[in-house]
C-alpha cells in the first residue's frame, strides 16, 4: 500500500468534519471498549495470563531464528511448501508464481494485513487474476475502492446507509436497509466465489513451531473456507508471528479474542498442518506458507523490538482517544492507532510518518489494554526523540526550541521573562481569566480558550517556599 | 544468498548471534517445545457438562439431549420440524447407519456441497470452558459438512466433553500423535459485526448450530 502518512493532519481534519464517520466511530467506542472490559472479568487471573503472554512473545522473539527453522522443518515434513520473502514485492511475486504454475484464474482471500502492506490484490489483478476479499468488512471496502480503517473491523468507518447504497449499486438488487438482510445478500453473492475459486489466500494469526502449523482466528467462517475449499492455499505471515507450542497458542487466545472483540472465543479457530492427506475428501492439494520479513528484522534490531510482540487484537486503537475520533484512514498506511504510530514509521521510515508518533496524548490507555504489554507511549516517545535527533522536526519548532534553550540555560533571565509573561498573560485574560486568541497559536484557540496564568510563577512560589523553610 | 538465508542472518544479527544456535542451546529450547507446559489457567471450577450447555446457549447455539445414539434421528427430526427447516441433508459416514428414514428424514452419508441445507457431524471432543466443538479433518470427518450447510447439527457424547482447549490438544496428542490437516475449534453459528458493529448470525458459515448431547 502506498504510504500517505505525511497527510495525517489534513486527513484528521477531514475526519472530524465527517458526520457519517463520527457516527460510525461511536459504535466502536460502545461495543469494543465495553465488550473487552466485561469479558476480561471472566478470567480471575487476567494479569497473570497477560504477563505470561508477554514473556512468551519475548521468548519467541529472542529465539526467532530457531523457531522459524523448527517451523519450516515440521511444516515441510507434512508436505507444506515453505517460502521466504524479504520484501512486500517478493511476496507479490511469489504468490503470482504459485498462481501461474497452478493455472489459477480466481482467488478468494481471507483478511491479511500483510497483503495490504504489499498491495497484493492490486498486483494480482494487474496480472489478470480475479481476487475477491471475503471477510464482510474487507469485501465492503474492496467494492468501495478503499483501504481498511481498522485491523479487525476494516469497514468500521462506514455507516449502514453507505453500505446499503454500495450494495445496491454493485449487486444490482433491490436496495436493502436491514443489516441482517444486507449480510444475507453478501453471503449469497460471495458463496459462488468460495465454491469456484482455484486458490485461497489467508494470513495467519500464529505459526506453531512444534507442529509446523498455521492458525487463523475468524468469526465469519471465511477463513475456514479459504483454507478448505480451493485446490491451492497460500498463507502469508510475518516472521514475528511464530510461537513455540500449541499450548502457547491456547493460553494467548484467551487474551486475543477478549481484547479484540470482547468475545470469550471467536467462532472459528482453524489450525492447518499441511495439504490434503491420503483419503481426505476436502482440503487443498497444495499448501504454501510464505514467511515474510518486510522490515521486521530491522525492527527486531532496534529499540522498538517490543512492538513485534503485537498479536493484532486492535485494543490499542479501540481505546485511543485520537483514533476514536478520526478513524484509521488519516494514519495513511496499513496499521492505524497507537500500534500503527509505531509500526508505520518503523516499517516505512521515520521521515515518511512524522506526525504519527505525535498524534497521541501519551495517556497510556493503549499501554494499559495491550494484552502483551507493549509500552506504546514509550515507543512513540522514542520515535519523537529520533525525529529530533535526525533534525526531522519542522523548522519553526526547531527554531522555537533553540530560542527556549538559549533562555533556559540563563536562569536569572529566564525567571525574569517568565515573570513578565505571566503578568502579561494574566492581564490579557481579563476578568474571566481566559485568553480568547493567542498570538501565533490561532489554531489552538479557535475552538477553545486558554486559561490565563494566575498569581505568581512556579519559580517565584518555589523561592518563597525555600525562604519560609530557611 | 537465498531470501531464507538473508532473513535468518538478519535475525541472528539483530539477536546478537553470529551463528546458528549450538546443539546445547537448541536442546534447551526443544525441551520447551516437547514438555508442552501450559500457560497460566483461569479458575475453572464448574461442572463440565452444564458449563458446556450454558456456553453453547450463550453463543446462540441450541442444545438438546438424548440417552442413546439411536434416539438422535428422532431428536433431529423434532428440531427440524420445530424450526421449520428442510428434512434433507448430509452426515458424516459414521452416522450413515442411523435410522434417519424412520424419523422421516432423508440424510445422505457424504461430504456437504454448497447447496446442502443440513449438515450432521460428530465431534472429536468438546470444550466446556467456551462451548466449543473440536473438529478434526479426515477421510470420514469432512470439514465441509460443518461449514457449508445453513444448519449444522453436532452429535456430542457427554463423555467427550473436556474442560479446556489445552485438554483437547492433550487428548489429540495422546490418541493420534500428530495433527490432522485441519483442527477446527467451532463455537456457535458464524457471525459478523462488520456493518455498524451490529451482530448478525450466519455470514459465510452456518446460520444455526444445534447440539445433540448423547448421555449414554
Amino acid at each position: 500500500m502506498q504510504v500517505q502518512s505525511e497527510k495525517f493532519k489534513a486527513g484528521a481534519a477531514k475526519s472530524l468534519n465527517n458526520p457519517h464517520l463520527l457516527k460510525a466511530m461511536a459504535n466502536l467506542r460502545h461495543r469494543m471498549v465495553t465488550g473487552r472490559a466485561k469479558s476480561i472479568l471472566e478470567l480471575d487471573n487476567f494479569e497473570e495470563i497477560r504477563e505470561a503472554a508477554r514473556a512468551t512473545r519475548d521468548l519467541s522473539l529472542a529465539n526467532l531464528d530457531y523457531l522459524l527453522e523448527e517451523f519450516e522443518r515440521n511444516a515441510t515434513a507434512r508436505g507444506t511448501k515453505v517460502h521466504w520473502a524479504e520484501t512486500g514485492k517478493d511476496v507479490n511475486q511469489l504468490v503470482l508464481d504459485i498462481a501461474r504454475s497452478n493455472n489459477v484464474r480466481k482467488i478468494i482471500k481471507s483478511k491479511s494485513m500483510l497483503g495490504e502492506e504489499s498491495g497484493l490484490n492490486h498486483f494480482l489483478q494487474g496480472a489478470g487474476i480475479e481476487v475477491r476479499e471475503t471477510d464482510l468488512g474487507e469485501y465492503i471496502i474492496q467494492e468501495a475502492g478503499e483501504t481498511p480503517s481498522h485491523i479487525i473491523a476494516p469497514a468500521i468507518h462506514r455507516t449502514k446507509d453507505e453500505v446499503s447504497d454500495l450494495f445496491h449499486e454493485k449487486h444490482k438488487l433491490p436496495r436493502k436497509t436491514d443489516i441482517a438482510e444486507m449480510t444475507r445478500e453478501a453471503r449469497m453473492i460471495l458463496r459462488p466465489y468460495f465454491l469456484s475459486a482455484d486458490m485461497g489466500i489467508s494470513g495467519a494469526n500464529f505459526l506453531v513451531a512444534e507442529t509446523g502449523t498455521t492458525m487463523i482466528v475468524t468469526n465469519e467462517g471465511n477463513g475456514r473456507m479459504t483454507t478448505t475449499l480451493p485446490r491451492v492455499h497460500v498463507a502469508i505471515v510475518g516472521i514475528e508471528k511464530v510461537l513455540p507450542t500449541l499450548e502457547d497458542v491456547a493460553f494467548i487466545l484467551r487474551l486475543l479474542t477478549r481484547s479484540a472483540t470482547g468475545q470469550s472465543i471467536s467462532n472459528y479457530l482453524t489450525f492447518t498442518t499441511g495439504p490434503k492427506q491420503t483419503g481426505d475428501q476436502d482440503g487443498p492439494d497444495e499448501f504454501h506458507v510464505i514467511i515474510v520479513d518486510a522490515g521486521r528484522s530491522k525492527v527486531l534490531d532496534s529499540d522498538l523490538r517490543e512492538a513485534l510482540r503485537c498479536i493484532r487484537c486492535g485494543a490499542c486503537m479501540n481505546h485511543c482517544p485520537v483514533y476514536q475520533n478520526i478513524g484509521g484512514h488519516p494514519y495513511g498506511w496499513v496499521y492505524p492507532g497507537p500500534i500503527g504510530s509505531v509500526l508505520t514509521p518503523a516499517f516505512v521510515g521515520i521521515e515518511n510518518a512524522i506526525d504519527l508518533p505525535n498524534a497521541a496524548t501519551l495517556c497510556n490507555q493503549c499501554g494499559v489494554v495491550c494484552p502483551v504489554k507493549i509500552p506504546l507511549p514509550d515507543l512513540m516517545r522514542k520515535l519523537r526523540e529520533k525525529q529530533v535527533e535526525r533534525g526531522l522536526r519542522p523548522r519553526p519548532e526547531r527554531l522555537g526550541l533553540k530560542v527556549w534553550a538559549w533562555f533556559a540555560v540563563r536562569p536569572a533571565l529566564y525567571g525574569g521573562i517568565t515573570r513578565i509573561a505571566a503578568r502579561l498573560g494574566h492581564w490579557a485574560g481579563g476578568r474571566a481569566g481566559l485568553i480568547h486568541s493567542l498570538l501565533g497559536g490561532a489554531g489552538w484557540t479557535r475552538d477553545r480558550d486558554l486559561p490565563a496564568p494566575q498569581g505568581r510563577t512556579f519559580r517565584e512560589l518555589y523561592a518563597a517556599r525555600a525562604k519560609r523553610r530557611a | 544468498m537465498s531470501a531464507r538465508d538473508n532473513i535468518l542472518s538478519k535475525i541472528r544479527g539483530a539477536l546478537g548471534r553470529s551463528r546458528p544456535m549450538t546443539d546445547v542451546e537448541a536442546a534447551a529450547l526443544s525441551a520447551k517445545l516437547r514438555d508442552h507446559r501450559r500457560g497460566p489457567q483461569p479458575a475453572m471450577n464448574w461442572e463440565p457438562v452444564s458449563r458446556f450447555r450454558e456456553r453453547c446457549l450463550s453463543l446462540s447455539s441450541t442444545v438438546d439431549e438424548v440417552a442413546t445414539l439411536a434416539q438422535v434421528p428422532a431428536a433431529v427430526a423434532r428440531y427440524l420440524a420445530g424450526s421449520g427447516l428442510e428434512r434433507t441433508g448430509v452426515c458424516w459416514p459414521e452416522y450413515g447407519s442411523l435410522n434417519w428414514a424412520q424419523a422421516g428424514l432423508s440424510i445422505e452419508a457424504r461430504p456437504a456441497r454448497g447447496d446442502d441445507k443440513i449438515g450432521i457431524t460428530g465431534t472429536y471432543c468438546a470444550i466446556a470452558e467456551t462451548g466449543t466443538l473440536m473438529l478434526l479433518s479426515g477421510p470420514d470427518t469432512h470439514p465441509v459438512t460443518s461449514l457449508l450447510p445453513d444448519t449444522h447439527i453436532a452429535i456430542v457424547p457427554t463423555a467427550r466433553i473436556l474442560v479446556s482447549m489445552e485438554d483437547g490438544l492433550d487428548l489429540l496428542r495422546r490418541e493420534r500423535g500428530e495433527l490432522p490437516r485441519q483442527v477446527a475449534f467451532v463455537s456457535g453459528p458464524s457471525r459478523t459485526a462488520d456493518i455498524e458493529m451490529t451482530l448478525v448470525l450466519g455470514i459465510h458459515g452456518p446460520y444455526r448450530v444445534h447440539i445433540v448431547l448423547v448421555t449414554g
